[in-house]
């Protein structure tokens, strides 16, 4: 009944969190595995800057219990070893410019469906906002990216 | 800051059976789904209860299937699940349409069904499709299991008949047959926020419509839905609808925003649904 050890792999590789069931996940990736690319933005699961994917799917890591990633694949930011061909479009083409979104946007991007149309991306990014870009640069980002990929 | 959790407990009980024993014999415990609600509480630091029980590994609670003449969906369904389900796209597009409203694809992804209705916002998206879809709540206790109608669920502002030894189960929703169906949200964007407005109804020779955001709790309008019945015009209905639906001033709008609003969304929704048993698309801007 006492909540164990909570193993779950991240970037591919296997961990194990003794954090507190209900420490958010945000919170164990950039405390304990120093996994700092994912932001905290606005704690409400409004912005998105918190994105990673739990097996494939975009979640808010701020708010989810690590008690409730037993067992699953994370991937964050790191995960995408700088190597993405979204990574290298987003710096070419102006997806980003504080940087804040851009982990989170970017994740969201990794999980859209090959070739996606503008309303593929306005509706698979409606959960992550940027207040610099007007979206138009990370929108021309992701269609240079997902036509080369 | 990260909010401080190190206080809080949260029991996993792996099964349903488990759960709901734990709910009989334990104090003061929260149910925990997909956190999208519970967790804006915790992060603003107002999360109050110190004991929770995670209900997400609970697999006996997803799933969505054909039953007779209902179709039942388990309270852990996720908004995407919704949106993927074959079944739900063809026999019940307006909770599909809804589902896809419901924040952004993140949040579809872990909210669940049951949780929205738990959660009892009056401006929960989900919430005028049940009423609407004349759906039926099942709620499971150690003791027993109860099917309750859902228009009787919610009692008052975030009040239900849920007792504290009970969980949401699962929906049953009565096949609606060809009549078209309608769900319109109106909020600030599309996606995120939270409505100023939410309706959804079915036409055909016995409408039905449901509100949201127009008062403390979800409701049906069955004077409405008579004037419509009786073929009366629309303006007229709009009329009957105005002094059925009590909507308040607060920060996402006004109260006589609201009630132009909803005055346009039944005028578009009997537009779109008014006439003949033709199964249509539910409306989508």
């Amino acid at each position: 009944m006492t909540p164990a050890a909570i193993r779950l792999t991240v970037n591919g590789r296997r961990v194990t969190s003794s954090a507190p069931p209900l420490t958010r996940l945000l919170d164990v990736l950039r405390g304990e595995w120093n996994l700092t690319g994912t932001k905290e933005g606005c704690g409400e699961g409004e912005c998105g800057a918190c994105t990673v994917l739990v097996d494939g799917a975009p979640v808010n890591s701020c708010l989810v219990p690590i008690a409730q990633m037993a067992g699953v694949r994370v991937t964050t930011i790191e995960g995408l070893k700088g190597k993405h061909p979204l990574q290298g479009a987003f710096v070419e083409l102006g997806g980003a410019q504080c940087g804040i979104c851009t982990p989170g946007m970017i994740m969201a991007a990794v999980a859209l469906k090959s070739r996606p149309s503008t309303a593929d991306m306005q509706a698979g990014l409606a959960g992550n906002l940027c207040r610099c870009t007007g979206y138009a640069g990370i929108y021309r980002a992701i269609r240079r990216a997902t036509r080369s990929r | 800051m990260p909010p401080s959790v190190t206080h809080r407990q949260l029991l996993e009980p792996g099964t349903l059976a488990g759960a709901l024993r734990l709910l009989r014999d334990e104090e003061r415990l929260v149910p925990m789904a997909g956190c999208t609600d519970l967790y804006v509480l915790l992060n603003f630091g107002t999360l109050a209860p110190t004991r929770f029980l995670n209900l997400w590994p609970l697999d006996e609670l997803r799933g969505i299937e054909r039953r007779a003449n209902v179709i039942r969906i388990g309270a852990l369904t996720t908004y995407t699940d919704l949106i993927r389900a074959p079944i739900v796209r063809r026999d019940l597009p307006m909770l599909a349409a809804a589902a896809r409203e419901v924040g952004g694809v993140q949040i579809q992804n872990r909210g669940t069904l049951g949780g929205n209705v738990a959660n009892g916002s009056p401006a929960g998206d989900t919430l005028p499709v049940l009423a609407a879809a004349e759906a039926v709540v099942e709620l499971r206790s150690a003791s027993g299991v109860r099917q309750v109608p859902f228009r009787s669920f919610y009692t008052g502002y975030r009040e239900t008949i849920l007792r504290r030894d009970e969980l949401i189960a699962a929906f049953e929703v009565p096949r609606l047959g060809p009549v078209r169906q309608y769900f319109r949200k109106v909020g600030s964007r599309a996606a995120q926020a939270i409505s100023k407005v939410v309706m959804a109804g079915t036409g055909g020779a016995r409408p039905r419509v449901a509100f949201g955001s127009v008062g403390p709790t979800v409701v049906r309008l069955p004077n409405t839905e008579a004037a419509l019945a009786q073929g009366l015009p629309i303006a007229e209905a709009q009329r009957v609808l105005l002094s059925e639906i009590a909507p308040i001033d607060d920060l996402r709008s006004t109260a006589e925003y609201r009630r132009r609003v909803a005055a346009n969304l039944l005028a578009e929704f009997w537009a779109h649904c008014g006439t003949g048993p033709r199964r249509a698309p539910v409306h989508r801007r």
